[in-house]
C-alpha cells in the first residue's frame, strides 16, 4: 500500500519525508524500502539518508537550490520502491541477566504491576522485537514489541548513571544502554555483550529492520560471557530471517 | 608535532565531522563554527576538511616540535607568538621550540587553529572530530601530543591576510526554518518565538545550548523522529534548546525552529548570557 506521505524542507540542505504518525512494521518497512530504492538511485548530490520510526531525513551536500525539483524526485522513486528486493534481515539472541543485583526495578516493578518476578523475565523474553532505528545514544536501539502487561512509565527523577548494558522499560519501551549514561527507564537486568563497538568498521551488530530476542542467563553465565566479550571471541547467536 | 603545554577550558580536535554512520546513533560533531574553521584552512591551502583545534572561552598554551605554518580563525583570543601578539586571519611560520599561548577573548567565543596540511590525529569513521562516546578522549589535556605532517623545506610562504566580516560574530538575529512541529504551536506562541529576545544559558555546550526564557508549552509528546544540528527543540518542562554539533541523531520533542547553517556558524560566537532573535525565511 502507499501511504500519504509529507514531504518539506527541513533546513538548507535536507529534506524530511514523514508517513501518518503511528509506530508499526508496515510502516518500518515501508520507511526502509523508501530508503534504500533512494540510496539505490545513486544521486550524487545526496550525502545521506537517516531513518527512524515513521520518517525518513535526506541531507544533500550543497543547499538544495530548487526543493521542488527534488521532491518531485523523491515522489517519484516512492511510487518505484516496490522494485527493490528487501534487504534480508537478522535475528539476534542477547544475553540478559535479570537477576535483583542487576534489576534495580525488579521489585518495584513486581510490587505495582502484581506480577513475579519469573512473570516479568517471561513476559520480557518471550517476544521477538523489531529494531525501528539506533538512536538516542551510539548504538541505542529503539525496539518494538514489548508486551502491554510489561509498560511502565518512566522514573519521575532521571537516575545519575546506569550502568552499560543495563536492560530498562520506559513507558511502551525496552532498550539496552550501550554504555554508561544518565537515564529515567526502570531497569530490570544486564546484558554482557557490546552495542557500540567504535573500532568496528560497522560498530552495531544489528541495524534498523533486524529483531532481537532476550535470552535469561545465569550469573555464571553472564561472567563467561562478559569474559568472552573482554577477550574478543564472543560470538552473537543470530539466525538470517527471510524478509 | 604540537604539544599542550596547558589545556583552555574546552580544547578538541575538530574537522567537518562524521558522515555515514548516523544510522548508528553516532553525531555528527565537527567544528562548531564551520565557517571559521574552513576558513583556517583556505587561508592555509588545507583540503576543507584537514582538522583543526578549536578552542573555547579561553585557549591553550602550546609548543611546536617542528617548523609549520598555522592561521587563526574565529574568536580573537589575543594570541602571542613567543610573547609576540599575532594577528588573526593572517598565516605565520613556526619553529621547533616556538610556544603558541592563548588569551581570553576580544570578539567571538571559538577559535580555530589551523597548520600546515591538517592535525594528524586518528582518524575514527573517517573522522577525527573528537566526541564523547566515540573518540577515546573528548578534549585535549596538558601534555596531549597533537602530530602534524613535515613540512617540505621550502614551504610558500604567502603570508596571506584575509579581512572578514565582523557581522559573523557581531549579529543578534538568526535566521530560521520553521520547524516540523512549528504549526502546532498556538498563534501566540508562533509570535513569540519571533518576537522575543531569548537569553543563551550557561546550560550550552558542544550538544545542544539552553535558552533561559520559559516558554509556554501546550504540545503533545511525538513520535521519536529525525534531527540536525541546528534544530529548535521545545521540552515538555517548556525549555527551549538549539541543538549543536554533538546532538543525538533523533530526539522526541517537537521540533518548532531549524537554524541555518550561516546561523550555527555564528551563534556558536556568542558568549553565554547573549542575547538573540529568530527570524523567520520561510
Amino acid at each position: 500500500m502507499d501511504y500519504e506521505l509529507e514531504f518539506r524542507r527541513f533546513s538548507e540542505r535536507s529534506i524530511l519525508i514523514e508517513w501518518p504518525q503511528e509506530i508499526n512494521e508496515f510502516i518500518l518497512e515501508d520507511v526502509l524500502l523508501f530508503k534504500k530504492s533512494i540510496l539505490n538511485l545513486d544521486i550524487k548530490s545526496i550525502l545521506q539518508v537517516n531513518s527512524a520510526y515513521n520518517s525518513l531525513l535526506i541531507i544533500y551536500k550543497c543547499t538544495i537550490d530548487n526543493i521542488n525539483d527534488e521532491i518531485l524526485t523523491l515522489k517519484a522513486c516512492y511510487l518505484e520502491r516496490k522494485i527493490v528486493k528487501k534487504t534480508r534481515t537478522k535475528l539476534f539472541k542477547i544475553p540478559v541477566c535479570y537477576t535483583k543485583e542487576f534489576g534495580l526495578d525488579l521489585v518495584e516493578i513486581s510490587e505495582e504491576k502484581k506480577l513475579s518476578i519469573p512473570e516479568i523475565i517471561q513476559l520480557h523474553s518471550q517476544p521477538i522485537y523489531t529494531v525501528y532505528f539506533i538512536g538516542f545514544l551510539p548504538g541505542f536501539l529503539y525496539l518494538g514489541g514489548l508486551d502491554e502487561q510489561l509498560h511502565f512509565p518512566r522514573k519521575t527523577s532521571p537516575r545519575r548513571e546506569v550502568k552499560k548494558g543495563a536492560v530498562a522499560i520506559g513507558g511502551a519501551q525496552t532498550g539496552i544502554y550501550p554504555n554508561a549514561s544518565p537515564g529515567g527507564w526502570h531497569i530490570i537486568g544486564n546484558s554482557p555483550v557490546d552495542l557500540f563497538m567504535p573500532n568496528n568498521d560497522s560498530p552495531c551488530f544489528a541495524k534498523a529492520g533486524d529483531s532481537i530476542e532476550f535470552v535469561p542467563i545465569s550469573r555464571d553465565r553472564y561472567d563467561a560471557i562478559l569474559h568472552q566479550v573482554k577477550q574478543g571471541d564472543y560470538n552473537l547467536e543470530s539466525e538470517v530471517v527471510d524478509g | 608535532m604540537v604539544r599542550v603545554l596547558k589545556a583552555g577550558l574546552y580544547d578538541s580536535i575538530q574537522d567537518q565531522g562524521r558522515v555515514g554512520v548516523q544510522e548508528f546513533g553516532v553525531p555528527l560533531s565537527g567544528a562548531m563554527d564551520q565557517y571559521s574553521a574552513a576558513l583556517a584552512n583556505s587561508i592555509l591551502g588545507n583540503d576543507g576538511n584537514a582538522a583543526v583545534l578549536e578552542s573555547v572561552a579561553v585557549g591553550p598554551h602550546l609548543s611546536f616540535s617542528r617548523e609549520t605554518l598555522i592561521c587563526v580563525t574565529g574568536a580573537d583570543m589575543n594570541i602571542v607568538l613567543n610573547m609576540q601578539p599575532i594577528k588573526n586571519n593572517t598565516v605565520y611560520e613556526v619553529r621547533a621550540n616556538d610556544e603558541l599561548k592563548f588569551g581570553t577573548c576580544q570578539y567571538g567565543y571559538r577559535s580555530y587553529l589551523a597548520v600546515l596540511g591538517g592535525f594528524q590525529t586518528r582518524e575514527q569513521f573517517g573522522s577525527r572530530s573528537m566526541c564523547k562516546g566515540i573518540t577515546a578522549s573528548y578534549k585535549l589535556l596538558k601534555g596531549d601530543v597533537l602530530p602534524t605532517l613535515k613540512v617540505a623545506a621550502h614551504i610558500n610562504k604567502t603570508f596571506a591576510s584575509v579581512k572578514i566580516n565582523k557581522s559573523h560574530f557581531e549579529t543578534y538575529n538568526f535566521e530560521v526554518f520553521k520547524g516540523p512541529e512549528f504549526c502546532l504551536l498556538g498563534e501566540r506562541q508562533q509570535q513569540q518565538l519571533f518576537e522575543s529576545l531569548f537569553t543563551i544559558s550557561k546550560d550550552s555546550n558542544r550538544m545542544a545550548f539552553q535558552l533561559d526564557e520559559p516558554f509556554d508549552n501546550a504540545l503533545c509528546g511525538m513520535i521519536t523522529s529525525l534531527v540536525l544540528p541546528g534544530t529548535v527543540q521545545l521540552t515538555p518542562s517548556g525549555k527551549l534548546i538549539i541543538l549543536m554539533r554533538d546532538c543525538q541523531t533523533t530526539g522526541g520533542y517537537p521540533r518548532v525552529l531549524q537554524l541555518t547553517e550561516k546561523s550555527i556558524n555564528s551563534i556558536v560566537q556568542q558568549f553565554i548570557g547573549s542575547k538573540i532573535a529568530f527570524k523567520c525565511l520561510n
